[in-house]
């Protein structure tokens, strides 16, 4: 790097997180943690599948994607396969835990403690007719997406 | 090089003020790089995380993630970004006198 510009820092993330895949949801949790780490806010949104993550009935049973992830490097009907998905899933969690990396609950309990907000989206709480029962006690808020973006002032947005 | 001085002593430091060999630390430098840090008094529960990390750190070349900081120094991740505000594990490694942590979590 040669680059001589010296850039503002960052000093808020707020990080969307859309889809409910393990794959799908650890990204956005390990940048919010780091962003909290290196000192900045953090503020998270989960949207659609993205609720699966702080769903008390689903967040620890996420899976991983066989099929439709060009990610995984294998024919659709082998990611078809039954057990397929299981076998990828508990893999993946392995290695998860092999880097220090929480399972999501204990995940978002560290976030949370370290002062990360956590918001759920209204549309599709709405839409999948959840109520705030549902949730983790570690939502702070089901908002708007005005509300996402008031809560997002000064932040950099990162959809994931 | 960087140095620090610390009670007439020359310590080297990297770039960003982490020590280089924690045979040079003791309590004067936690004391003197703490207050660099804005934090003004080390209390007991700041030497209990700064201990762990040295322990952890003996034992694995690297400081510990902020997850087992959490779980094993008797500190909790709440109080730690309380005691260590804006980013508890590297001002508290850099305090600790070990190198920068590197990991994600």
């Amino acid at each position: 790097m040669t680059e001589k510009v010296k850039y503002e820092p960052i000093k808020k993330v707020s990080i969307v997180i859309s889809r409910g895949s393990l794959d799908g949801v650890y990204p956005g949790l390990i940048m919010a943690n780091g962003a909290l780490m290196e000192g900045m806010d953090a503020t998270l949104f989960f949207t659609f599948f993205g609720l699966d993550a702080i769903r008390k009935k689903t967040m620890n049973s996420l899976k991983v994607a066989t099929v439709g992830n060009p990610g995984m490097h294998i024919p659709t009907w082998v990611g078809a396969v039954p057990g397929m998905s299981a076998f990828a899933t508990s893999k993946m969690k392995q290695e998860i835990e092999k880097l220090d990396i929480p399972p999501v609950g204990e995940f978002l309990e560290m976030i949370h403690d370290a002062g990360g907000e956590m918001l759920a989206c209204k549309a599709t709480v709405e839409m999948f007719h959840l109520k705030r029962e549902d949730f983790c006690s570690q939502v702070d808020a089901i908002v708007s997406v005005g509300q996402m973006y008031e809560a997002s002032a000064g932040a950099q947005i990162i959809f994931t | 090089m960087a140095t620090l001085e610390v009670n007439g002593k020359s310590i080297p430091v990297d770039g960003e003020g982490y020590l280089l060999s924690l045979s040079d630390w003791d309590e004067k430098v936690a004391k003197f790089i703490a207050k660099n840090e804005g934090i003004d008094e080390l209390t007991d529960r700041h030497w209990a995380v700064i201990k762990f990390m040295q322990k952890v750190f003996k034992e694995k070349g690297s400081g510990p993630s902020i997850r087992r900081l959490g779980k094993e120094s008797g500190v909790p991740i709440k109080e730690l970004y309380k005691l260590f505000p804006k980013g508890p594990a590297k001002k508290a490694a850099k305090i600790a006198g070990i190198k920068k942590p590197v990991g994600c979590i």
